[in-house]
């Protein structure tokens, strides 16, 4: 199941063995985990991310076949969480497969670079001084564009 | 048709999804949002910023010129930030 999309915690090292053991021998596999960030200077309580199941399952396979075909991987995947999610917890998934490392690696970055700004999650963080949405970033837009 | 709201738009508007039937002059997104501000205070003040505003037909990503005849749903949301 290449696209995932779930209130369910996952297991970012059972995912990744799945991923390789169905992988066929491809020679390089990059897995990339984003977590939920609290630091000391921007304590966080929880992120709970909003989400469109349907647009998000349409977004995300047609983000994941734009990654195969320009990356030609040989195969790819993602699973991303919604819900309230405690600091530490794994938000996002992407898994590539390449026959070489670097298209691997680009995939993967292609990958996390479109969801920030083309999939339906909104992320509402809390902390001690209360609730916000947060604000999309400018790195994430030009992050985006540099593929395009 | 029905209208979705997500994240701080629906937590605005103080609704989540509405039934609407607009008129058949409002071709376009951007006419829909025109219409439902017309009839809405609150909607109009949401709105104000269109730059802030996506939208989706029937679960498909479309800009605000997209038509919308036909359209079972169409969501309304802010810029996302997934990941």
């Amino acid at each position: 199941m290449p696209v995932r999309v779930t209130t369910a915690p996952f297991d970012p090292g059972a995912e990744t063995n799945a991923f390789l053991a169905a992988g066929q021998g491809a020679g390089a596999a990059v897995t990339f985990t984003g977590v939920v960030r609290s630091t000391a200077e921007d304590p966080v309580t929880s992120l709970t991310l909003e989400c469109y199941p349907e647009l998000a399952i349409n977004q995300l396979e047609a983000i994941l076949a734009e990654a195969i075909a320009r990356f030609e991987l040989v195969a790819a995947s993602v699973i991303h969480r919604y819900g309230k999610l405690a600091p530490g917890e794994p938000i996002v998934q992407v898994m590539t497969l390449s026959p070489h490392r670097a298209a691997a690696f680009r995939g993967a970055e292609f990958l996390m670079d479109y969801l920030k700004t083309d999939a339906p999650f909104w992320k509402q963080e809390s902390g001690p001084e209360g609730t916000i949405w947060v604000a999309p970033r400018e790195e994430d837009d030009s992050a985006r564009a540099r593929w395009s | 048709m029905k209208i979705l709201y997500f994240a701080w738009l629906r937590e605005r508007l103080n609704r989540g999804e509405e039934e609407v039937s607009p008129p058949a002059e409002v071709v376009t997104i951007s006419d829909l949002i025109d219409w439902l501000a017309s009839r809405d205070e609150a909607f109009a003040h949401a709105v104000a910023k269109r730059s802030l505003i996506r939208a989706a037909v029937d679960a498909r990503l479309v800009p605000h010129d997209a038509a919308i005849a036909g359209a079972k749903v169409v969501a309304l949301f802010p810029p996302m930030t997934g990941g």
